[in-house]
């Protein structure tokens, strides 16, 4: 309940400072997003299971998004940006559908 | 398995006890697990609006760069197309231009070969100046050379189209003696002789009028004739073109 409040409020604060994303992030930001969301739904799932653990979560979303900015950043580098970047999204994409099918496995029993 | 049982580690394979562990877990209790989360998820909430904020508004600007380079290359390359294409439609557009306006002008020039052939060979109407010869004829003494004198006279003095009675008259005409009047190309033309002349009005009058000329050859052979200028005469009879069964075109070299 209070996490969902956290983003409701973050969004609002989002929408209310409008703030430009600095140029040295621009690329990073949308793999950090994808890789954050890929966390919460890991911890949700985590919780159906009966196996939540906060600082499991916190680690998980930051490692999460350090690394997701990692494999861009050496993609950059390595000239195989792009490609990369829809590689970790593709892989993260289908990490968050198991993740969902598994939440709803257990609060729906379908 | 009653309601008040306390979530346990496990998996919960009941949907309404998933609920109340989800409820549970979401209760507002100030722990550090949600702290935390909820700091997580407002930080990501703030991203997700900034990206979405950003990809909408910058369009270009938060494009990689061989992205913004393929980009370029892929406008390039339908400015180059579409350039060629307007060179193309431009060529065709001259080319058809040009076509239709010869084709116009062949036809107009066409267009007048057969009106002039058309007034030539009779098969055509013509109207224009000229005179009306009239010969009376109260004995029946006027013969079909009076006629064919007149007709050369009128031809010498420059007349663009004849007309005897209601008879074309055109290279073929011919002229013979028959019991009531003339038979000219083969139809009795019964006097009086209505003869029509188009061109110019006075050369074909004072072409009639000259001494051993027309009328006085009328006069001689006891006929009378007259002649009246007018600004406006019409030749309306026609003859049917039949295609020459022997005579064939020299083609040009």
């Amino acid at each position: 309940m209070i996490p969902a409040i956290g983003l409701a409020l973050g969004i609002i604060i989002g929408l209310v400072l409008q703030p430009a994303v600095p140029v040295w992030l621009q690329p990073y930001l949308p793999i950090a997003v994808i890789a954050a969301l890929d966390a919460v739904f890991g911890a949700v799932r985590a919780i159906l299971d009966g196996i939540f653990d906060d600082k499991v979560f916190v680690v998980s979303f930051l490692s999460n998004v350090v690394v997701a900015a990692l494999i861009v950043f050496l993609g950059d580098k390595l000239g195989v940006g792009s490609q990369l970047s829809t590689g970790v999204v593709v892989v993260l994409g289908v990490r968050i559908f198991s993740n969902v099918a598994a939440i709803r496995r257990h609060l729906f029993d379908a | 398995m009653s309601d008040d049982e306390p979530a346990a580690p496990g998996p919960a394979r009941n949907p309404r006890r998933a609920w109340r562990r989800l409820a549970l877990t979401g209760a507002p209790r100030l722990t550090r697990a949600n702290v935390l989360a909820t700091l997580l998820a407002g930080l990501l909430g703030f991203a997700i609006i900034t990206q979405v904020r950003a990809t909408s508004i910058e369009g270009l600007d938060n494009l990689r760069e061989d992205e913004l380079v393929r980009i370029f290359a892929d406008v390039d390359r339908d400015g180059d197309r579409l350039a060629e294409e307007i060179r193309g439609l431009e060529d065709s557009l001259t080319l058809l231009e040009g076509r239709s306006t010869n084709e116009a002008e062949a036809q107009r020039a066409a267009q007048q070969r057969v009106d002039a052939l058309g007034i030539l060979a009779g098969t055509a109407p013509a109207q224009g100046p000229g005179i009306v010869l009239t010969i009376r004829d109260p004995g029946g003494s006027v013969s079909s050379p009076v006629i064919l004198d007149a007709i050369q006279e009128l031809r010498d003095a420059g007349a663009e189209a004849i007309q005897v009675g209601d008879e074309r008259v055109v290279a073929q005409t011919w002229f013979k003696d028959a019991d009531t009047g003339i038979l000219v190309s083969g139809t009795v033309v019964s006097p009086p002789y209505v003869i029509r002349a188009i061109g110019d009005a006075n050369t074909l009058a004072g072409a009639m009028e000259i001494p051993g000329g027309v009328t006085a050859t009328v006069r001689r052979s006891g006929g009378e004739s007259d002649v009246e200028i007018r600004d406006k005469v019409s030749i309306d009879a026609l003859l049917t073109l039949t295609s020459p069964q022997y005579a064939r075109p020299v083609p040009t070299p």
